[in-house]
């Protein structure tokens, strides 16, 4: 009842004009940075930061918290168009959403994302507002051991984007795993295949190798293969949802939310392994298993709604103890810190009223983004009715402009061709490319945490046995991996008999 | 894009300067200095970047300086953009680059070919002083607690700190070697930055952690974490020094701003006076006090000195971890 006044004074505040309008601003920059690649939201609020010496904390932080949310829902946009994540917890997205808009079916995977963002986004805070401690209290319990063990489960997940031919898929996890290495160590210092060059000293980004791998490698592809006049994709159907549509996508966006906003709270979870857990988990209970790889809707309902559930979980620890556990919430601390404002845990006690603002605008905010985002949906389908010659010499500006972005050093353009170029020729020779960003990803988290829990453990392999959460998630990983198997063993036996 | 965003943004940001100065005149100013580029070896958003700005905003608040351009060379502890300052800049007698006591260690331990004894030191602004803190539950009352289980098993104590030869390890480091352990032996774990690091401790994973006092100061109020020991000459907040403490170790993550390389004694000396003049004004000490920062202020040759000294130091100490050559 306490939650309930408190939340609903912080309406009262949000729902002010001048508020209101900072959200609307937030969403709209938020949608628009999350669409361009490589310009994200942490940088995005830290070039902002300035206007903490201008405007009020309570305006500022609604600001910053739109630009965080819309730019979750915008990341997915250009995935599916154009097969160009704009940040890498739409990674996953693209791998659905782009074979869908690639079968005319753009509109329902663009609405999709929109709706499963927002149901997501809902549920997410409503989990800030009334699970805040409980949740925040589970994800403490993780240590390294918990996490090394949640990355062994998250490596089962990559089973579900091989392809055809196990070997393929695992040398191209293995690329994957090498570019992860690239860069100082964080346990020793020391930097491993650096080549002498001080850019390669901070390893490479992630959305470099997917902007890489999915837009240029795929455009150069395109480019030196198919004949150019018949390849605008025509829109098959409706350009929203059909009643189909929805009930495949219901249950996604549910069990999304549900991976995304624990993994969130996390200190170590992070947005992108939610979406591979959540993509994962669909594809092995959807009823249209074959139809992933060319584009069903699950895929994108799934991750999309799990990104955004993550994104809402990130503010859990930062709100209830001050922990900034991603990029973008530690520039929000920053921004707490420039008011004098000290976020830890009596934040909520010293700033209640900043904090439900916050948490109301939250809501406020993605009302404004699904309203903003639905009918953007019927001018995003136009663009591919560019014809393809033009659409192709786009993305490669597009994604050359937003890599420059991340960090403006000409090294990251270099570095964008080359992986562009090993991107080209493994679609040539029909590898996967969604097994290397699944072990760039998970690849170095797995060795840090690996390492943490020996240096913690004095080298003593049995901590992951004998923590229950991490035995827990080992025993998952496992019956994941060879329970399908067991299972088809069983029902051949069966029919032989 | 965000260069004109940025200029708007500075525009508001001197409107509000000239508003808040009334009707006061500004200062006649005969310098040569007519704008300031601030070079930030580090991202948008971290602790290089709020000192460019806190500088930027008092120097602008006092009427010293009105005109800044920001550049930012993200990576590496300030190593991806130590190259680009000497080679960009050399000789230019109006440009400054953050930098601090991560950019020592960081220069030393990626091996880079120039360190920050290419810069011109002009003057340190700020320290911090570390702090080691044990999670409420633990067993250690006291820093002599923690010392004695140290020397007992230091396998057994582990650590939760900052990237590995950062501040947070040497401090570590050197707190070993003061008690005669060897500060290879210390089991420090290396985590992405103070929000990682306070979780593990706040979830029990860890012995003991290190960092700048700021970063633990909430939780350490709350109750959560048990400070044991500051890192400065004299205690803060009621935390005794390790000095106070009996053991002789004393260590800063200190802020400054450096040179050009090559630039004339005339230009040192009125960047110098620059930083002089804003550090006696009043919205430096505003700042300091807003943001909690130590205002140990040091300019021109003891500076300098000073810099030479924590190059040694520091250096030494890493090589003891096993991280420098």
């Amino acid at each position: 009842m306490d939650t309930f006044a408190s939340l609903m004074e912080g309406f009262s505040i949000a729902l002010t004009p001048i508020n209101l309008l900072w959200a609307l601003c937030g969403v709209t920059v938020g949608t628009a940075i999350g669409v361009l690649p490589g310009l994200g939201p942490g940088l995005t609020i830290a070039l902002l930061l300035p206007i903490t010496y201008k405007v009020e904390p309570t305006s500022a932080f609604i600001l910053f918290a739109g630009i965080y949310y819309g730019a979750m829902y915008g990341g997915s946009t250009t995935s599916i168009l154009i097969n160009t994540p704009g940040e890498s917890a739409s990674i996953v997205t693209s791998i659905e959403g782009h074979k869908m808009a690639r079968r005319g079916r753009a509109g329902a995977a663009l609405a999709t994302a929109a709706w499963g963002s927002f149901v997501a986004g809902t549920l997410g805070t409503l989990g800030i507002t009334f699970l805040a401690h409980p949740v925040v209290e589970f994800a403490l319990k993780f240590g390294p051991a918990e996490y090394f063990s949640l990355m062994i489960l998250c490596f089962v997940t990559v089973s579900a984007v091989l392809g055809a031919s196990t070997l393929r898929g695992l040398t191209a996890l293995s690329l994957g795993l090498f570019f992860g290495l690239i860069g100082v160590d964080l346990q020793t210092g020391q930097a491993r295949y650096h080549f002498g060059i001080l850019e390669l000293l901070d390893g490479i980004s992630v959305l470099i190798v997917a902007v890489g791998l999915f837009a240029i490698g795929e455009t150069l592809h395109l480019a030196a293969t198919k004949k150019q006049e018949d390849d605008v994709i025509e829109l098959d159907g409706p350009v929203g949802m059909t009643k189909e549509d929805w009930r495949r996508s219901w249950k996604p966006w549910l069990r999304g939310a549900l991976f995304g906003f624990p993994i969130g709270a996390m200190p170590a979870g992070g947005a992108e392994i939610p979406t591979f857990l959540s993509y994962y988990t669909e594809k092995k209970l959807s009823k249209h298993a074959d139809e992933f790889g060319n584009g069903a809707i699950e895929g994108v309902a799934g991750p999309e709604a799990a990104n955004n559930a993550s994104a809402a979980g990130v503010l859990v620890p930062l709100l209830t103890l001050g922990l900034p556990t991603s990029a973008t919430a530690a520039i929000m601390l920053s921004a707490f810190t420039s008011y004098g404002i000290n976020p830890g845990p009596q934040l909520l006690q010293t700033q209640g009223q900043l904090v439900w603002t916050l948490i109301a605008s939250l809501f406020i905010g993605n009302v404004m983004l699904l309203v903003l985002n639905l009918p953007l949906v019927r001018v995003w389908v136009k663009l591919l009715k560019i014809p393809a010659p033009m659409m192709y010499a786009g993305i490669l500006i597009f994604s050359t402009i937003g890599t420059y972005g991340i960090s403006r050093s000409v090294m990251d353009l270099v570095l964008l061709y080359i992986v562009g170029f090993i991107g080209f020729l493994m679609r040539r020779f029909e590898f996967p490319t969604a097994p290397v960003i699944i072990g760039m990803i998970l690849g170095p988290m797995a060795e840090q945490e690996f390492r943490r829990a020996m240096t913690i453990s004095n080298g003593d392999m049995m901590i992951f046995l004998s923590k229950p959460i991490s035995v827990g998630l080992l025993a998952i990983a496992l019956l994941a991996l060879i329970g399908p198997h067991v299972w088809s063993w069983f029902r051949r036996k069966e029919a032989a008999a | 894009m965000s260069n004109t965003r940025r200029e708007f943004l500075m525009a508001g940001a001197a409107a509000g300067a000239a508003l808040s100065m009334g009707g006061f005149a500004q200062p006649a100013r005969a310098q040569a200095i007519k704008s300031l580029e601030v070079f930030v070896p580090a991202a948008p958003g971290g602790g290089w970047d709020a000192t460019g700005r806190a500088i930027e905003a008092a120097m602008r608040a006092d009427g010293i300086m009105s005109e800044f351009k920001f550049e930012h060379a993200p990576g590496a502890g300030g190593m991806t953009g130590l190259p680009r300052f000497i080679n960009g800049k050399k000789g230019q007698g109006n440009a400054v680059m953050i930098g601090g006591m991560v950019m020592v260690g960081a220069g030393a331990v990626a091996k880079s070919p120039v360190t920050i004894a290419n810069v011109t030191p002009l003057a340190r602004l700020t320290g911090e002083a570390m702090v080691i803190v044990v999670p409420e539950a633990s067993p250690h009352k006291s820093i002599g607690d923690l010392i004695a289980a140290l020397k007992k098993d230091p396998k057994a104590v582990s650590w939760a700190g900052g990237s590995a030869g950062g501040s947070d390890h040497i401090f570590a480091g050197m707190l070993a070697k003061s008690q005669g352990v060897d500060p290879r032996s210390v089991a420090y774990v290396a985590f992405a930055g103070g929000g990682p690091a306070q979780a593990a401790l706040l979830g029990n994973q860890v012995t003991a952690g290190v960092s700048g006092y700021g970063e633990f100061e909430e939780q350490i109020k709350a109750g959560k974490l048990r400070a044991l020991a500051v890192s400065g000459e004299t205690g803060q907040s009621g935390v005794k020094s390790l000095k106070e403490q009996g053991i002789n170790v004393v260590l800063y993550n200190w802020r400054g701003v450096f040179g050009a390389p090559g630039i004339s004694d005339a230009q040192r000396k009125e960047l110098i006076g620059l930083f002089d003049k804003m550090v006696a004004g009043p919205s430096w000490k505003k700042t300091l006090e807003t943001r909690g920062w130590d205002g140990i202020y040091l300019s021109g040759d003891a500076y300098g000195k000073y810099v030479t000294e924590e190059i040694g130091r520091i250096t030494g100490i890493l090589k003891e971890l096993g991280l420098a050559a």
